[in-house]
Order: C-alpha cells, then structure tokens, then sequence
C-alpha cells in the first residue's frame, strides 16, 4: 500500500501532498519537512531507495523517489509494493503528466495543484495503482474536464474562447503574397466618336 | 462585496512574498475573505474559495473551517462542485471527524448518479477516507457497482472493495459472488484491480484462500498472454506488455503457491518461462525478474527451478544499476538461511559491495556479509569485515563491531585469532562497541588461560597508545589489574615494563579527563589488585587513601573500603584479591556469581568457588574459597543486596589444601555478631572438578547450639 504521495522541489517547498493513511495536520507537515531532508542529502549516484523516517513509520516504511530537474517525486510505500515496480509508476506519473500539460515543468504544478490531484486520483486510489496505462488515464481526465468546462456558464466564456481559438482549423495563411511580375494588359479601347 | 480572487491570482500574489511573515500576512487576509464570504452562503463562489482553502492547507496553514464547505459543495448538482468538494473531503477530512458522517447520505446518492464520472468521485472519496460506519453503509452499493459493466466504474469499485474489506473484515464474504468472473475481463484495468481485490482477499483469510486456488490455472494463461501476445501499442511500456498486471499476477500468485504443492506445480512451467525471456536491459524488465524471483523463493518450486532464481539475483548484484544491486541484495538476505549454500557461491560479489558508496548498499551487504560467515571461510570474511569496520561511517561501527564479535564466538579458529580480532576491533571502533560487550570480553579473556600473558601484553601497548576509547580502557584495566604479575615478570615476548611504569598508566587514568566514572572505579579497582601482585605497596596505599575523599560516590566507597582492607583487614587482602575463577556466562548478570542472601534474617550463603587449576591431581578436593559481598563490588556487578541484620566476620581458613582421603581438615573462623539474636543457619554450596567433570553440592547446618545466638 502506498502511504503518502509527496512532491517538493530542491529547497523544499511542497507542491503537492497526498496521504493515504490518517495524520495530523502538524504531522503532515513534519512528514514532509522530515522527508525532504533525508532525501535532498542523497548524492545523484545512488539507489531512490531509503528508510522511512521515523513520523512516517521507520523501517517497515521505505521511501522511493525519483529527481526531475527541481522536483522531488516521492512515494512512502510499505512492504507489499515492488519497489522496481513503484520506480515506473513514478515514470508513468510524470509522462502523464508531461502530456497533459505539454512540456510539464514546476509552474504548472504550482499553478494546477487541483488538476494534477485529479491525475493522481485517476491512477492511484486508496493507496493502491488505479491504472498504469497513459493513455487511458489522459482520456478519462479529459473526459472530466470537458464536463466541468461545459457547467462553466458565462463566467467560463473567455476560457472557452481561448480554447476555441487554440483548437481551432485555420488553414495555413500565405504569409507573403508576392505578386511577382503581373504585365497587366490594358484593352486597346476603341475611341469614342 | 468583490468577487472573491481566483486560485491562481492567490497563487502569484503568495509567491512574490519575500519572508514567511510576508506570506503568512497575506494568507490570513485572504483566509478573512473566504470566511466571510462563507458566512454569506454564496453559492457561485463556494468552490473557489475551497480550492483556494485547500492549496493554503498544502502549504501549512489550517484551513479546518472550510470542511462544512467541502460537505455543501459534495451536495451540490454541479459536476465541477462536486470535484472540488469530494477532494477537499479526502485532504481535510478523516474519520476523527464526525462531520465526515455527513457525507454518508450524498456518497450514496451519488453512487447511483447517472453521470459515471460523478460515481467515480464517490467510489475514490469512499475508497480514500472512508470509515468503517460508511463502509458498512456502503458496501451494498461498491459490491452492485462491482458487477457493472463499466470497466472504467468496475476497476474502481474493486479498489473501494479492498478498502472495504479492510475496514470491516467481516464484509469480505459479500464480495465473493462478484469475484466470480472478474479474471475474465478484456480491460487491464480491471484486471489489475481485480487482482488486487483477490490478493487482498488471499492475505485476510486462509478459507478465501483455499477457495481462490483453482484459479490459478486462469492467472497462468493470463500470464502467458500477456508474454506471449508481442507487441500492443496500447499497454507497452519499453518493449514489454503491461508490466504491471505481470507483477501483480506473480504476487497474487506468490501467495496461492505458498504452501500448497499442487498450484506450484502448476506455477513452475511459467514460472521458468518468464525468467528465461524477460529482457533485462530496461528496469522493467528487471522488476518482472525480481518479482518472478520472489515468487519462486517463496513456494514450493523444484530444485532447478530455485537455483536458477539465486543466479538471477546473482547477476543483478553485477548489474550497472544501484536499485538493481539493492534489491539483489534485500532477496538474498531473505533467502540466504534457506539457500545458504547457493548464496555462498557469490560471496565474493557481495563482499565487493561493502566498498560501495551508497549506504543503503553498504548497509545490506554488511548484514549479508554476517549472514555468510561460516568456519571456513571464517579468516577472509573477517579480514573484509574488519578493513569495512575501520572505513566505514559511525552509523555502522556499533552493527559492525557486534556483529564481528559474534562470528568471532561461534567460529574462532583459535584463541589467539579470536583475542586478536577483539583487539583490533576495540582500538578501531572502540568507541561504538556495546556496554554489554566489556563483560563478555572479560570473560573470553579470563577463560583463555594460556593467553593471558599475551593479552595482556597487548592490552597494555594498546593503552599506552591511546586513553580515549573507554570499552577498551576498560577491559586493559581489568586485566592489567588481574596479570599484573604477568605483564612485568618477562613472559611476554618483548620488553616488559616495570612496575612503576604500570603504576603511571592506572593512575593517568584516574586523572584524565577523559575517563568515565566508570573507568575511574576499573583503574583503581585493578591498582588495588596489583597490591597483591605487585612489591610498591605503599604507593597504592597512598593512590587509594587520596581517592577515600573523591567527589564521586562510587570512588569515594571503594577507596574507602580498599583502605579499610588495608588497616583492619589486611589479613584478608591476599585472599581476596586472588585471581579471578573461570566465570560461567549468565544470560542476565554479567560474568560473576554473587553471594546470595535470603531475606532479611537469615546469614548470606557463603559462596564457594576456586580458583582455576593448572595442574591439580584429579581426586584431590580443591581449595575452598571465600566471595566476600566486597569482592562482587570488585567485579563490577550490580545487583542489589538486601540489608543486613549480621554482621560476619571471616577470618583466613587454616590451609589451601585440603588432603585427600580424610587425612586431613581445614578450620575457618567466623566471628558473627548477632544483636537481634536472630536464630543462626548456614548453607554451605562446594563446587569443584572431579575427573574434569564439575560437581556441586549443597548442604545446610540448622542445629546450632541456642547458646551460641540467644
């Protein structure tokens, strides 16, 4: 069973916290403070695997993470998750997530906390894997989406315009019109008598 | 009032904060905002502000009074309502709460809500947080929705079914008719889920379990499928077939061939196969291999079968990849007490691993590297081990040192070797070794006979090196206190110290600062010792009356019963500061027997013991000594005495020797002092060697004359 879901970035600010298993609110926060420093001391050449700290349940607990650029990826896990398996389910996250967002980076999670809750909700429930496949995963949180933008009413009007525009089929415009050398003939006009 | 702000203004205005306090002044303003906006009730802006509410609890800041909100935006017909609220429930909420049970009535609604995805946030929400009560309320609807033909609703109601199921054990039996053709579905996910219902099921109860057995046929085909099938766009993952299911059809499969010949057997073919055509090069493959490893370990697989796994864990300790290595190594220590010998085959890898950076490698190799020591390979496992022990961090030293200190008991190869090894651990680690590990040290010692000369020697070199690592002051003091004769009497190989020399050393101990209280009792415990062995008597007594005025209580009382020892009862000093008998090892006190009393009114057993024979003709009776409660002190032994209401005296027995054959006696007097005339009653306990087998015998004298106490 997954016990926490944990993103932070390099000086340790959370970006996104998801616990499976009961805690204080204090406790939550010492968590993530405490996880976070057990693994930015890690070197970059060494196995994403660690001890639990001791707020998150010491040994019987491991910690397995994974560094994007300036984004700490960590999932708590117990003793019945394979932890090579785990490994690709953070892959499959953050490729997810690259898709939705196109071209991920840590603003857009700072800025969508909500919809990458919705992500992790179509993957992972109750602390156990949902569903592994990307694709799938993509296609139901669209699905959810279109539902709400289409409840937005009035007040959804300039973001449905935008993503009108966005989706919209223009064809290509010329963009220089060379008018090359046109003779224009002029018709030898009879004269008026 | 203004439309309250959107998340993601809150959002930019909370990062240009520059401090803490910056940012905690503009949440508390916009906490203000939100709650009087929902004292207004407004419904428009309810789920903005919530969203709002639950970014601020991510970063910290209670946000408890928004958790009312969450329920009204749960009851709400708007899908994007509903979305906010459901995860506002599942972040602020729990089952310590008993708002939660509030939402017992809309979950339920929604369950049965036309809109699939609006059942999917319910079935997550309840699947998240839900508490046994609404589980039992519940389970109705998670095991009618079990049955849909939803694929997307069917892999979640599983997933809610196994929370169900953990909350409320007693339930388990309700989803078993939905079971029945779960494995027969097209989509994975469901697939995957349903497995995992299955595994849940299979681990809670031994009666599922053997129910669920003859699914296993079914599981291998699956498995074969997903093998087999080649390439589907749809569930590839770097050249292999939806890994996922694969490792979760091998767990649940683990499980049913656990101790049951049968679905091993059945398990073994594919088993075997997979192992073989897994490629390694990506982790993916590499996770299915480990899995299949597992799975094969754990039941009962043919023997074949068993040593191919090990060779599989085998070359992943070679692999390039660090997480490859760990894993190799956690599996080999699961397995190596049943596999010993396969795993020995590759100890020298793992012994290359305790050289590597990664600590968390370092630490699993170390505790293998223990698991495989044995008499054979005893020397070279331990000349690794001690080189690991001198470069690696502090957080292994106190692992490290016990565990060498264990090989070393079972396997010595000889008593110099083992002395050895303890030396070279106590001046490396010596800081890091065990409080327990002192007396057992002096025990080992004391029981070696023959290399007393040679410890000692040895000890002593150490000590005039280095005061600072106190197990190994300690243990040096002891010795130097019991062979002192030894060490400057030119046993010893190489140039011996004087007397006075040694003398120095004690008494550098006493003063430095750097010893402990309780190296400070050792060093003048063995200075008083060497008054017996020793010629400067008269520097120990003046050492030992200095200390009869030390601040500490514990010195303080030894020097002054060390000083009595020598005015009153000087008669006695001989005989008590003789050499230590050969200990037996108690499992709770340290290495000594006490003497023993009974209760407040009876005289203390007088404890026999003798000293350890070097040559002695077998059917002689040995000497007969006497432990004084003092002596015990002298050995450093804690246990508590009860107090006295005598008062003994004894005085030295007639002779050492008591002759064979009764032609002979030895007389000892005992002076007692009895005020409360309390009745007199002795027991007497004789150990000694009879043809080199110990015998011990116990009698008690009752019938003294009333004369002699009334």
């Amino acid at each position: 069973m997954i016990k926490a879901i944990l993103i932070f970035n390099n000086h340790g600010k959370p970006r996104l916290s998801k616990f499976y298993e009961h805690y204080s609110e204090d406790t939550e926060q010492q968590i993530i403070r405490e996880t976070f420093h057990l693994v930015s001391k890690r070197d970059e050449n060494v196995c994403n695997f660690l001890e639990g700290g001791m707020l998150i349940g010491g040994s019987d607990n491991k910690l397995i993470y994974r560094h994007y650029a300036t984004l700490y990826f960590v999932f708590c896990v117990d003793s019945s998750e394979s932890e090579l398996g785990i490994l690709d389910l953070i892959q499959v996250f953050v490729e997810t997530l690259d898709k939705c967002f196109e071209n991920v980076c840590e603003l857009d999670l700072i800025f969508h906390v909500d919809k990458v809750h919705n992500i992790l909700a179509e993957m992972v429930m109750g602390g156990m894997v949902l569903e592994t496949n990307m694709n799938e995963i993509i296609t139901q949180v669209d699905a959810q989406n279109k539902m709400e933008k289409s409840e937005a009413g009035i007040a959804g009007a300039p973001a449905r315009a935008v993503s009108a525009v966005k989706n919209m089929n223009l064809p290509e415009m010329p963009r220089n019109i060379n008018i090359g050398d046109i003779s224009i003939k002029v018709p030898n006009l009879p004269s008026f008598k | 009032m203004p439309a309250p702000i959107r998340l993601r203004e809150l959002i930019r205005t909370i990062r240009t904060a520059r401090t803490q306090a910056e940012e905690r002044e503009m949440i508390q303003k916009e906490c203000a905002a939100i709650r009087s906006s929902f004292r207004e009730e407004d419904n428009t802006y309810r789920c903005r502000n919530v969203a709002k509410l639950l970014y601020m609890h991510m970063l910290g800041y209670p946000a408890h009074f928004g958790q009312l909100e969450c329920l009204k935006l749960i009851a709400s017909q708007k899908f994007t309502d509903k979305r906010i609220g459901y995860l506002g429930a599942m972040l602020l909420l729990d089952e310590r709460q008993d708002v939660h049970l509030l939402m017992t009535n809309c979950i339920k609604n929604d369950l049965n809500h036309s809109t699939q995805y609006v059942q999917g946030l319910a079935l997550c929400t309840l699947g998240c947080m839900g508490s046994s009560e609404m589980c039992r309320d519940l389970a109705g609807e998670v095991e009618k929705l079990l049955k849909t033909s939803n694929s997307y609703l069917r892999k979640k109601a599983a997933l809610c079914a196994v929370h169900v199921i953990r909350k409320v054990p007693e339930l388990m039996e309700m989803f078993l008719p939905a079971t029945k053709n779960l494995l027969s579905e097209k989509n994975h996910g469901v697939l995957h889920t349903s497995v995992v219902l299955l595994t849940e099921m299979c681990e809670r109860s031994p009666d599922m379990l053997s129910h669920f057995r003859k699914l296993v046929p079914q599981l291998v085909r699956i498995l074969k499928n997903l093998i087999m099938s080649g390439y589907s766009p749809e569930h590839d993952v770097s050249g292999i077939s939806d890994p996922f299911l694969q490792v979760r059809i091998l767990r649940l499969l683990r499980i049913l061939g656990r101790s049951d010949d049968d679905s091993s057997e059945a398990m073994n073919d594919i088993l075997a196969q997979v192992a073989t055509n897994t490629e390694t090069s990506k982790n993916v493959g590499n996770a299915i291999l480990y899995e299949t490893v597992l799975t094969i370990m754990d039941i009962k697989s043919e023997s074949g079968l068993r040593v191919l796994a090990i060779n599989i864990l085998g070359r992943f300790l070679l692999n390039n990849d660090k997480n490859i290595r760990y894993v190799a190594l956690t599996s080999l220590l699961k397995t190596v007490q049943t596999d010993h010998n396969a795993v020995q085959r590759h100890r020298s890898t793992i012994v290359d691993c305790l050289k590597d950076l990664d600590v968390s490698i370092k630490r699993r190799a170390m505790e293998l590297s223990f698991a495989l020591v044995n008499g054979n390979n005893i020397r070279g496992m331990m000349k690794e081990l001690l080189y690991f022990l001198d470069s690696c961090d502090p957080e292994f030293k106190a692992d490290c040192a016990s565990g060498v200190f264990l090989a070393a008991e079972k396997y010595a190869p000889s008593k110099r070797w083992h002395i050895d090894t303890i030396m070279r651990v106590l001046t490396t680690a010596g800081s890091y070794v065990r409080d327990d590990s002192v007396p057992n040290l002096i025990q080992l010692i004391t029981n070696s006979v023959e290399m007393h000369a040679y410890t000692v020697q040895r000890l002593y070199k150490a000590l005039l090196d280095d005061i600072s690592q106190q197990p190994l002051v300690q243990v040096s003091s002891w010795c130097i206190g019991e062979y002192g004769d030894l060490l400057v009497s030119g046993q010893c190989e190489e140039e011996e110290p004087i007397q006075d020399e040694v003398l120095d050393v004690l008494e550098g101990l006493l003063v430095s600062n750097l010893s402990t209280p309780v190296t400070r009792g050792y060093a003048l415990t063995a200075i008083m010792k060497l008054s017996t062995r020793f010629s400067s008597v008269n520097r120990i007594k003046k050492v030992v009356s200095i200390y009869g005025s030390s601040i500490d209580v514990e010195l303080q009382q030894r020097a002054v019963e060390y000083n009595a020892l020598f005015k009153k009862y000087d008669h006695m000093r001989p005989a008590l500061l003789e050499r230590m008998p050969i200990m037996e090892k108690t499992a709770t006190n340290g290495p000594t027997e006490i003497v023993q009393t009974n209760g407040e009114t009876e005289p203390s057993v007088l404890d026999t013991k003798h000293p350890p024979p070097v040559t002695q003709p077998a059917n002689q009776v040995r000497t007969l000594k006497q432990f004084w409660y003092l002596h015990s002190v002298l050995c450093c032994c804690s246990d508590p005495v009860s107090p006295w209401t005598f008062q003994l005296q004894l005085l030295s027995p007639s002779s050492n020797v008591v002759p064979a054959l009764n032609q002979g006696t030895v007389t000892q007097v005992i002076r007692v002092l009895n005020p409360q005339k309390q009745q007199l009653r002795m027991r007497i306990k004789l150990t000694y060697t009879h043809k080199g087998s110990p015998v011990q015998d116990l009698a008690e004298v009752n019938n003294f004359p009333p004369q002699s106490w009334q």
